[in-house]
């Protein structure tokens, strides 16, 4: 094969954003996507919203949403823990994103049913992110961008400040290219568990992972290990609670379950752990990762009873099921003695729940309770009782590559002269801990598009 | 009604995936439709697949089908169960259990049709009426089609009555069908929610190809009828018996609607060869096509009589054109024809629901 001026590794929205803006700025491109055509797109597959500034209407966005309302949106989510230069950058950007979007194939379409909070803030797209990275593969394909699938990139060679080779395999075969420049956007680690292991510790093999398992960071390792600049704190993963049935890979959206602020959640030992009602769950989701991480064996269990069953969205796997919690306990494989005295004494600590109202914030609590339920608490006594299980879903990783404001890569104090990265890969230059809806596909969309560019004008110019 | 459980079971799967996601929301009506349940009945399902219109845009926008475990494919699924409701639904049921799938049997009928019209018209003779009654006479055209026209009519009436109970659907409004004569009219399912048209015959790209031959053969059809319908009424009421000339308001409508179901057929049976079958009810593609192509013929033996309606093949013609409209309309109830009907009623109600 000749080589491309551009050659794009990975095949999600900031890959497709970069190869777009750089078919259009002249360059001849090429992606080089490790997934095979069906799983094409990486974690951007399974996003739905693109979290978006706006002064005014604008596309399906109500309202207006400004900078500093964003960004302290982002500040809350990360702690602080933001570089608030290339945060300003996205956030600023994103505005213009929107309506190149539409240009480029993508759809928006009102907020989806059970997530109206985000009608002012949030983009959807119609259909979701496969749509997206449907669209974007037949502007791509118009454009001429030149695509192979199932082609996984094992080495970048460096020489100085530059990167002048790439070898990939596909079907067995080994294959080089010298493109004049270089994007990267083929996501985080997470998808190699053993990785994830060493930097998290053995209970990450019992993770599921909720996206691709494609992302397995070996480009990220490749270039780490040659001494590209690195960002973000290695040994962390972004990681929600999940149904604990869900596949090892992939699961995606369908997994959430939303029943805890109605529930108890107990550990294998039928022990309670936490507060289940200390806050609405969209604001809570992520922390149960955590919890259920730090339980033996990372697992948790949910209870409810019959009069909970309709208040949350219905899950992708039918809750367990049983008459008496005893029941529920052996099926579950809980120890039934220690589930029924957990329930009996939270039952005790329940007082008046006339007050109870599952959308805000009620203020029903447990008194004497250790530790307490702060909000909808409500004894578990009417049967059917239900359960699920809890796993610690990992969304993405936080260790990724440095860049600046030119989405350009560094090596010691220099930039890399023709190396750019967009996405997952490089968000933990913006994001140190945290995350907030829709704001992945903002970072992805807006460095994609710088990458793009200034990949292109390189490319041009040599 | 027995309903196949296997079909009902694997929609039911499907659906409960897709009520845990959303991400279709947009796409047509079934998907509010699905939201608004938590638990879905056998009736159901059966609404939501006579809904679907088979735009597909669920199917190409899924992160679950298959390799993955989940293996979605909805409009598969849900075109399983549509069919089969047709099937169970159809009265008398044997004859939709004999002619939805089967190509080569509608095929057989069409022909049995042509014998029969040949048949009349050497048996009844013309009692010398002139131009086409002189071939057969009038009332004797009446005599076959009467019958033919009503049959169907009941056949279809038995079975949306069926189909209102199984689903559950409530009282019955005017302003509901009107709303759904509105959807309809404009072929709403087919433009994908963002208006950019639907999936069907290049993977995920949209294109209005599918809709605009839809219309093309929907309202093809519906000129044909009118033209047919005019003419009865000059017959009758005016005193004005054929035949008409080409300023006449049965040939213009007849002359457009013929020349938008010939080309509409054509094309929607190009479409379907092109489109996945894999993304549409198992075994019932012969049937469809069977279908379309019979439709097709019968526009075109009626341009083609119009043709050469004045030299010595018109006879033949004549027996041909008239065997595939009797074959057409006996078979309405039995054939993919049944499907606007359904649409229709499943339309209605959802406009119940949804109000």
């Amino acid at each position: 094969m000749t080589s491309p001026d551009i050659a794009i590794i990975g095949g999600g929205n900031a890959a497709l954003c970069a190869a777009i803006t750089a078919a259009e700025a002249g360059a001849r491109v090429l992606i080089l996507e490790t997934a095979p055509k069906p799983y094409r797109g990486g974690n951007s597959r399974h996003t739905r919203n693109f979290r978006c500034m706006h002064h005014g209407p604008l596309g399906p966005l109500v309202d207006s949403y400004t900078e500093e309302e964003y960004l302290a949106d982002l500040m809350k989510v990360t702690g602080g823990k933001t570089d608030e230069g290339l945060a300003r950058l996205a956030i600023r950007t994103s505005e213009e994103c929107l309506p190149w979007m539409e240009e480029h194939g993508v759809r928006f379409q009102p907020s989806l049913s059970g997530t109206l909070s985000l009608a002012r803030t949030n983009a959807f797209f119609l259909g979701g992110g496969k749509s997206l990275v449907n669209a974007y593969y037949l502007t791509a394909g118009k454009l001429g961008v030149q695509v192979e699938y199932e082609a996984a990139v094992t080495h970048l060679e460096l020489d100085d400040d530059r990167v002048t080779r790439i070898d990939y395999t596909q079907n067995g075969q080994t294959h080089t290219i010298t493109p004049k420049a270089v994007v990267v956007a083929s996501g985080g680690f997470q998808a190699d568990t053993d990785w994830l292991a060493r930097a998290w510790g053995p209970a990450a093999k019992n993770f599921l992972i909720r996206g691709t398992p494609y992302n397995r960071g070996v480009v990220l390792a490749d270039l780490l290990d040659q001494g590209i600049e690195q960002v973000g704190d290695p040994t962390q993963c972004h990681a929600v609670a999940i149904d604990g049935r869900a596949p090892k890979f992939d699961g995606g959206i369908v997994t959430r379950l939303d029943c805890v602020p109605f529930s108890i959640v107990v550990n294998k030992d039928a022990q309670r752990f936490y507060d289940e009602g200390e806050d609405v769950w969209p604001k809570r989701y992520a922390i149960w990762g955590r919890l259920v991480a730090a339980q033996p064996d990372q697992v948790g269990y949910v209870i409810i009873d019959a009069k909970s069953l309709e208040l949350f969205m219905p899950s992708v796997f039918p809750p367990i099921k049983a008459d008496t919690l005893e029941e529920l306990a052996d099926q579950m494989g809980l120890p039934a003695d220690a589930l029924v005295q957990t329930v009996t004494e939270f039952n005790k600590s329940c007082g008046d729940t006339s007050g109870f109202h599952p959308t805000e914030l009620d203020g029903v609590t447990t008194t004497g309770l250790t530790p307490p339920k702060t909000n909808w608490a409500r004894p578990i006594t009417e049967p059917p009782f239900y359960g699920y299980s809890l796993r610690t879903g990992v969304t993405f990783t936080y260790l990724g590559l440095k860049v600046d404001e030119t989405a350009q890569c560094a090596i010691g104090n220099r930039p890399v002269t023709n190396l750019w990265a967009a996405g997952e890969t490089m968000a933990g230059s913006i994001l140190g801990q945290g995350y907030l809806a829709g704001f992945g596909m903002t970072i992805g969309t807006v460095f994609g598009r710088i990458a793009g560019k200034e990949a292109a004008a390189h490319a041009n110019a040599n | 009604m027995q309903m196949q459980t296997d079909l009902l079971q694997e929609a039911r799967r499907q659906a409960e995936i897709c009520n845990a996601c959303r991400y279709c929301e947009g796409y047509c009506s079934v998907f509010p439709a699905l939201h608004a349940e938590r638990a879905f009945s056998d009736g159901d399902l059966t609404q939501l697949a006579n809904l679907c219109h088979n735009c597909r845009g669920c199917y190409y926008a899924c992160q679950y089908t298959a390799p993955h475990e989940f293996d979605l494919n909805l409009p598969q699924a849900l075109a399983n169960v549509r069919q089969d409701s047709w099937e169970e639904l159809a009265f008398p049921r044997a004859a939709g259990k004999a002619f939805q799938k089967n190509g080569v049997l509608i095929a057989v009928a069409t022909v049995i049709g042509f014998a029969l019209l040949f048949w009349a018209a050497r048996a009844l003779a013309s009692g010398g009426g002139v131009g086409f009654y002189a071939v057969l006479s009038h009332n004797a055209m009446v005599a076959i089609f009467l019958p033919a026209f009503l049959f169907p009519l009941v056949s279809i009436a038995v079975s949306l009555r069926r189909y209102w109970r199984h689903i559950g659907a409530g009282p019955f409004r005017p302003a509901h069908l009107i709303e759904a004569l509105r959807q309809a009219a404009n072929m709403k399912n087919l433009k994908g929610g963002h208006g950019d048209g639907c999936n069907f015959e290049d993977e995920d790209r949209f294109t209005h190809a599918r809709r605009a031959v839809h219309q093309a053969v929907m309202y093809g059809f519906l000129l044909c009828f009118a033209a047919t319908s005019t003419a009865t009424v000059m017959h009758y009421i005016f005193d004005m018996p054929a035949p008409y000339g080409l300023f006449s308001l049965p040939k213009l409508l007849g002359l457009s609607g013929g020349i938008l179901l010939v080309v509409g057929c054509f094309e929607m049976i190009r479409l379907k060869l092109r489109s996945d079958r894999k993304l549409g009810a198992a075994g019932a593609f012969g049937g469809e096509v069977a279908f379309i192509g019979l439709l097709g013929f019968t526009g075109f033996s009626g341009l083609a009589l119009y043709a050469l309606g004045q030299t010595s093949v018109m006879p033949v013609l004549l027996a041909i054109h008239l065997g595939a409209v009797l074959t057409f309309f006996l078979f309405t109830p039995f054939t993919k024809m049944a499907h606007g009907f359904y649409r229709l009623t499943a339309l209605t109600a959802d406009a119940g629901r949804s109000r």
